[in-house]
C-alpha cells in the first residue's frame, strides 16, 4: 500500500480496531518507545517543535539580531500587496499545473509503450529513468542553463535548419517553460510506478475484452484507466506537492535571482531571498506557512475529487 | 523479496522472489506466438522505432555534456553534435582546480556529509520501523498517521526555526545541520519503506525467536534486520542520492567554501565564471554526477523496486 492509501484508510478503518489490537495485554510500550525514541525525539525538536516556532514567528517581525517583535496579522496583510510574492505564485501555479500534468502524461505514455512484452525493456527503462535520479542535481540545471541559452545547444540545433532561436532562459516568455520542461524531463520515477501497476491488471480482464470484440482503445478507457487510476492519483498528489516546493533548478538557471524580469521566481525562492537574503524571518515564516496551506489544500481538493474518478477494487 | 508487488495474485505468477522484471511481458510473448502475424511485428517494430526516438532524445543532452567536456571551449558554442576530433583533458584539470580548494575536497565533504546521513538512515528508520510494524503500543495510530503526514511536509515550513535552533548552537558552517535530522528519523519516507517490508517478512520467525527467549532488541538485530537487507540497500541508495545532490541544505548552512559540498561548490563555481569557460564548469558538473551514476548503474534493481513498491497500492 501506498503511503497515501494507507492514510485514507486509517481514517476509513475509524473505531473499529482488528482482533490484534484489541488485544490490549500484548502491548509492549516500553520497548516500542525505545525503538522509537530516535523519531520521537526528531518529531518533537526537528519537526513539529520547529513547526509551531514558525507559526509564532510568522506574527512576528524577526531578524535575527534582535529579539522578535509581535506584530500580528502584520506579515499576512503585507503579503495581500505584495506583487512580487503575487507574481511568484502565478509562476509556481504555472509551474505546477502545467509541469506535473504533462511529466504524468509522458510517463504513463511510454509506460503504456514499454508494458506490452518489449525486447530490451530492462534497458528503455533505464534509459527513461536515469534523467529522473539526476534531474534535481546542480549540474543538470548548469546543463539545461547552457542548453536553452542563446548560443546553447537548441539553437545550435535550430540554426542547422536556418532557424534562429530565442535565448530561452533569458527571454522572460520562454524562462519558465524550459524549466517546465526540465521537470517533464525526469518523468522516470512516476513511468516506474505505473509500470508496477500496469503489471497488477491481470491479464484475464483483457483477455475477456478481446473476446467481446473491445478495441484497444476500449479496453484502455475501461479497463486500463480504471484499474490504473489509483496509481495515477498517487502520483498526482506527489508530484504536486513535491513541485509546489521545487528550488534548486530556478535557483541555479536564473542564477539565485528568479530572473529574467521575475519570471522564473518561485514561490519557494522569494521565500529562500526573503529569509535568508534580507533575514526578514518573520515574513518568511509567514510565507512558509502560507505554502504549507497551498499545499494543503490542494492535496485536500485532491482527495476529494478522487471520490468521482478514482476506482479502487476493494 | 517479499513486497505487495509479490503477494498480489497475479495470474502468471512464478516463483523466483528478487527478480522483479518482466514476467507478464514473458506471458503475453509466448501467447502471442500462436499468430505471430506480420501486423503484430510491425506494431512492435514501431514501438521500438518510438522508444528509441525518445530515449534518445533524453539521453542526449547528457551524452552531448560528456563529449562537450572532452572538446575545446569554443566548440561548445557551435558543435551540436556527438563526433570528438581529439580528446581535450583541459577542461577536467582546469575545473578541478578552478575553486578555492581543489574539487576532491567539496567531493570529501560531500562524501562525509552521504556517510553520515545514510548512517542516521539506515538505524533510526530501522527502529521506527520495527516498533511501527511489530510492536503494539498505545498511540500508535495516531504516531503512524503523524508519520505519514510528515512526507508530504514541505521542508520550507521548518526550515526558519531550525536554522535559528541550529545556529544558536553554533552549527552553522558544519556538517551536524544536515546529518542529525537523519539520525532522528526525519525522513520518514524510508520508515514507510521499511515498514512495509517489515509486514512482508513472517511473524512466525519472529515468534519462534521469542520462544527460544529472545527480546526485541534481540529480535530486531538477529532475526528482522538481516532479512531485511534489499529494503537497507535501496534506503542506503536513495539517501545516497538524494544527499549527494541536495542543494538547499547546504546552500543554507554551508557558507564557508572550507565547508561546500559539491552542489554548492558548483553553484559558486557558476556564479564565478563568465560564459567563456563552459568546458570546465560541463568538466565539474559529469565529475558531481559520476558517483550517481555509478550507483544508478549497480543500485538500479533496488532503486526500481524501491519506488515501485512504495507507490503501489
Amino acid at each position: 500500500m501506498s503511503a497515501i492509501s494507507e492514510l485514507s484508510s486509517i481514517s476509513r478503518r475509524k473505531g473499529k480496531a482488528t482482533a490484534e489490537e484489541k488485544k490490549a495485554n500484548g502491548r509492549d510500550n516500553k520497548a516500542a518507545y525505545i525503538f522509537l525514541l530516535p523519531w520521537l525525539v526528531g518529531l518533537v525538536a526537528i519537526t513539529i517543535g520547529p513547526m509551531l516556532m514558525s507559526l509564532y514567528l510568522s506574527f512576528t517581525d524577526y531578524n535575527l539580531l534582535q529579539p522578535p517583535e509581535w506584530t500580528g496579522l502584520d506579515n499576512f496583510t503585507r503579503m495581500l500587496s505584495d506583487a512580487r510574492l503575487h507574481n511568484s505564485l502565478r509562476v509556481t501555479f504555472t509551474y505546477v499545473f502545467v509541469g506535473v500534468p504533462l511529466q504524468l502524461a509522458v510517463a504513463l505514455l511510454i509506460a503504456l509503450v514499454l508494458d506490452k512484452g518489449l525486447r530490451g525493456l530492462p534497458f528503455y527503462r533505464s534509459v527513461f529513468y536515469l534523467p529522473s535520479l539526476l534531474g534535481g542535481s546542480v549540474a543538470v540545471a548548469i546543463l539545461w542553463k547552457q542548453i536553452f541559452g542563446t548560443t546553447g545547444l537548441v539553437n545550435q540545433v535550430l540554426a542547422m535548419f536556418g532557424i534562429q532561436g530565442p535565448g530561452w532562459i533569458s527571454d522572460p516568455s520562454t524562462a519558465l517553460g524550459s524549466i517546465i520542461l526540465l521537470h517533464v524531463w525526469t518523468f522516470g520515477a512516476p513511468m516506474i510506478i505505473f509500470l508496477a501497476g500496469l503489471r497488477q491488471i491481470p491479464v484475464m480482464y483483457y483477455e475477456a475484452a478481446k473476446v467481446d470484440g473491445a478495441s484497444t482503445l476500449q479496453q484502455f478507457r475501461r479497463i486500463t484507466m480504471p484499474m490504473l487510476s489509483p496509481i495515477i492519483f498517487f502520483n498526482l498528489v506527489l508530484q504536486i506537492i513535491g513541485s509546489f516546493q521545487s528550488f534548486t533548478q530556478a535557483f541555479i538557471v536564473s542564477g539565485g535571482n528568479g530572473g529574467p524580469s521575475d519570471s522564473t521566481m518561485f514561490f519557494t525562492l522569494y521565500l529562500y531571498q526573503k529569509g535568508f537574503g534580507q533575514f526578514d524571518m518573520g515574513y518568511a515564516s509567514a510565507m512558509a506557512w502560507f505554502l504549507l496551506v497551498i499545499i494543503g489544500v490542494f492535496t485536500a481538493i485532491n482527495f476529494i475529487a478522487s471520490k468521482y474518478w478514482v476506482f479502487y477494487d476493494d | 523479496m517479499t513486497t505487495k508487488l509479490e503477494t498480489l495474485p497475479a495470474p502468471d505468477k512464478t516463483p523466483g522472489a528478487g527478480k522483479p522484471t518482466n514476467r507478464k511481458p514473458k506471458v503475453r510473448e509466448s501467447r502471442g506466438t500462436l499468430a505471430f502475424s506480420r501486423a503484430q511485428r510491425s506494431k512492435a517494430l514501431m514501438k521500438h522505432a518510438i522508444l528509441i526516438v525518445a530515449g534518445g532524445l533524453m539521453i542526449y543532452p547528457l551524452l552531448w555534456m560528456v563529449v562537450s567536456s572532452l572538446r575545446p571551449n569554443e566548440l561548445i558554442f557551435r558543435e551540436p553534435g556527438l563526433w570528438l576530433n581529439s580528446l581535450e583533458m583541459g577542461n577536467y584539470t582546469d575545473g578541478w582546480s578552478a575553486l578555492t580548494h581543489p574539487f576532491g575536497h567539496y567531493m570529501l565533504n560531500s562524501a562525509i556529509v552521504v556517510l553520515g546521513s545514510i548512517l542516521g538512515n539506515l538505524i533510526s528508520c530501522s527502529m521506527a520501523a520495527y516498533a511501527f510494524a511489530r510492536l503494539q503500543f498505545t498511540g500508535k495510530k495516531l504516531f503512524f498517521g503523524i508519520m505519514l503526514l510528515t512526507i508530504m511536509l514541505p521542508f520550507h515550513v521548518i526550515i526558519v526555526p531550525q536554522y535559528i535552533l541550529f545556529s544558536q548552537i553554533g552549527w552553522v558552517n558544519t556538517f551536524w545541520p544536515l546529518i542529525v535530522p537523519k539520525l532522528l528519523a526525519t525522513d520518514a519516507f524510508f520508515v514507510f519503506l521499511m515498514v512495509q517490508f517489515i509486514r512482508g517478512i513472517p511473524k512466525e520467525l519472529d515468534e519462534a525467536a521469542r520462544i527460544d527467549g529472545a527480546g526485541h532488541p534481540r529480535i530486531f538485530l538477529r532475526v528482522i534486520l538481516p532479512l531485511m537487507v534489499p529494503a537497507l540497500a535501496t534506503t542506503t541508495i536513495f539517501t545516497f542520492i538524494w544527499t549527494w545532490n541536495d542543494f538547499f541544505g547546504a546552500l543554507i548552512y554551508l557558507t564557508d567554501p572550507d565547508m561546500f559540498t559539491v552542489p554548492v561548490a558548483l553553484r559558486a563555481f557558476v556564479d564565478s565564471q563568465s560564459a567563456t569557460s563552459w568546458g570546465s564548469l560541463f568538466a565539474m558538473s559529469i565529475v558531481s554526477l559520476l558517483p550517481v551514476f555509478l550507483v544508478f548503474l549497480f543500485g538500479q534493481r533496488f532503486l526500481i523496486k524501491g519506488i515501485a513498491t512504495t507507490g503501489i497500492k
